[in-house]
């Protein structure tokens, strides 16, 4: 692969049966980036990121993981890797700081406990059983698992679904930390805001494909080339036009107004939100 | 700095997962109840009722002995590899740098022990209650136990592939479980049971654990004079070995 990439995929596909659920994927994910894959559920993200951390086998494409094949599921990579899955599992009776102690010990270079519960903000549920946690602690000590081994890439899918937005912006004061220490982090969510929040780039994954790309500053005016035009008619009427061809169409409507002497009051032209992208981009035809 | 992946580093790993085994264990007693306390009940049971008739008790000890290795292995397997893929904790220890080797070695030390354990208080109990010798044959005891727990456990895992629950396990492993041990001989001479069940008792491996196991506490017959016994159990344990492995999933299946 050309360049030092944290990870390369390359038309990646993947069929589950007669289920296509990836259909030729590429993208790349520079060291010390936190790249994001937004998308509806059902779009083919967890497929993607399972293929990555090496749980499932691809139908074709080509994907690098530092360097590694993930599926050979080299250890070299699994002691470099930190993987939030979609869904958490853990022992029911296991006890917090038991769990990542125990965890730990798999890996040359772990993180201390101790330190990594306070990270994810588990004071106090140090010897509280894994049964006892709500949903929103399990993801926190899902994470913090996750970062025992001192991973140089996490895999995060979808990591604050469910969360209350407290619960949210605190995971996501993690997740910032860890770019600070030049981690690399790849991330799904379908919150588009959290992809806003946290993602150097963005793709839009749908149906398998990823039909949008870049940084999310960039997505709204970028991907598209719809502009909306409103203004409020003669009546006071609000008005809505959404075209490809600005230029034409203020022509015309300006024209029309000046001929009938009225004034196109409040007009505006705005670019769509990368909220509007997405929501174009990902309704269902 | 180099990969430790030495042989040492592999044991203190896999000792590491065993003894998170174990404390697990200990803090779910219904479970550990039924691995350890079931078999026992029974002894305490058919020991009252056969209390003074040698020859049953001669029967049940080694009988109370194979449903012992059957229940530590073959139950206990099938039931936690069914709640460890539906809780998602395979497929959390196979995101880690663990070996699935390291990872299953300290599982199946877990088992043994509780069928090392269960067995040794069988033969106290045998000795001091029932009169039953029990050490007639160590060799021979060393072996059945040994061919016993990787039959019964591989089968245990194999059986799981088949369970699509947590929910279902019980119902899935009793079904086995219990006519098993009724047919097998655990609690009365099969010879005396009817023939037809006579005949499948001889297809499956209980009868044969308990027949050798009879031998190396009871009447002293050593491993050669039960090799017969012994082929049947190698049979079921390669059908059980090859089905384990190849059903293996690391993920709960989908709803
Ligand atoms: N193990 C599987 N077997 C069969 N179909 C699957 C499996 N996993 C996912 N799918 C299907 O693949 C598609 C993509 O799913 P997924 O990758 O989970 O999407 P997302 O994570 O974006 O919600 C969906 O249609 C889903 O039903
Ligand atoms: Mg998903």
């Amino acid at each position: 692969m050309t360049r030092d990439r944290a990870i390369e995929v390359r038309d990646l596909h993947k069929a589950y049966g007669p289920v296509e659920a990836v259909r030729g994927i590429s993208f790349g994910v520079d060291r010390g980036e936190v790249y994001g894959l937004l998308g509806p559920n059902g779009a083919g993200k967890t497929t993607t990121v399972e293929i990555l951390e090496g749980y499932r086998e691809r139908t074709g494409g080509t994907v690098s993981v530092l360097g590694f094949d993930p599926e050979e599921r080299p250890r070299a990579l699994r002691e470099r890797v930190g993987i939030v899955l979609q869904q958490t599992g853990i022992y029911r009776h296991i006890a917090v700081r038991e769990a990542l102690v125990h965890f730990a010990a798999m890996y040359p270079r772990p993180r201390d406990p101790d330190e990594l519960i306070a990270l994810v903000g588990l004071e106090g549920k140090e010897d509280a059983r894994a049964k006892t946690l709500s949903g929103g602690q399990l993801r926190r000590l899902d994470l913090a698992l996750a970062l025992v081994g001192d991973p140089e890439l996490v895999f995060l899918d979808e990591p604050t679904t469910g969360f209350d937005p407290a619960a949210r912006r605190t995971a996501w004061e993690t997740v910032r930390s860890l770019r600070a220490l030049g981690k690399t982090v790849l991330l799904t969510t379908h919150y588009l805001e959290e992809a806003q929040a946290l993602a150097d780039r963005v793709a839009i994954v749908k149906g398998g494909r990823i039909v949008v790309e870049g940084a999310p500053r960039d997505l709204g005016v970028g991907a598209s080339t719809r502009v909306r035009v409103t203004y409020r008619n003669a009546l006071g009427e609000q008005v809505e036009h959404i075209t490809d061809d600005p230029t034409r169409l203020l022509h015309e409507l300006t024209a029309e107004a000046i001929e009938r002497g009225e004034a196109l009051d409040d007009l505006a032209v705005n670019r769509p939100t990368l909220e509007e992208v997405y929501l174009e981009l990902t309704a269902d035809a | 700095m180099p990969e430790d992946t030495s042989a040492t580093s592999q044991v203190a790993l896999a000792w590491r997962q065993y003894r998170l085994e174990r404390r697990l264990f200990w803090r779910n007693p219904s479970a550990a109840f039924f691995n350890l306390g079931v078999p026992l009940l029974f002894f305490a049971l058919f020991g009252a009722i056969f209390a003074g008739d040698q020859d049953a008790l001669n029967i049940l000890v080694p009988g109370i002995a194979g449903m012992s290795i059957v229940s530590t292995t073959f139950t206990a397997l099938a039931h936690n590899m069914v709640a460890l893929r539906e809780q998602g904790v395979l497929k959390r220890i196979r995101g880690t740098p663990l070996p699935g080797g390291t990872y299953l070695a300290g599982l199946a030390l877990h088992a043994i022990t509780n069928t090392v354990v269960q067995i040794a208080i069988v033969l106290v109990i045998g000795r001091l209650v029932f009169d039953v010798d029990g050490l007639r044959d160590p060799t021979a005891l060393v072996v059945f136990v040994v061919v016993g727990v990787v039959c019964f456990a591989s089968l245990g895992v194999a059986f799981s592939h088949l369970i699509p629950s947590s929910d279902a396990a019980p119902a899935y492993v009793n079904a086995v479980f219990l006519p098993l041990i009724f047919v097998s001989g655990v609690f009365y001479d099969p010879a005396k049971a009817p023939g037809f069940l006579v005949d499948i008792a001889e297809i499956l491996p209980l009868v044969h654990l308990v027949e050798g196991l009879r031998g190396a506490m009871v009447t002293g017959a050593g491993v050669a004079d039960e090799a017969g016994s012994l082929a049947v159990l190698a049979v079921w344990t390669a059908f059980g070995v090859v089905f384990a492995v190849r059903g293996f999933s690391w993920e709960a299946r989908r709803a």
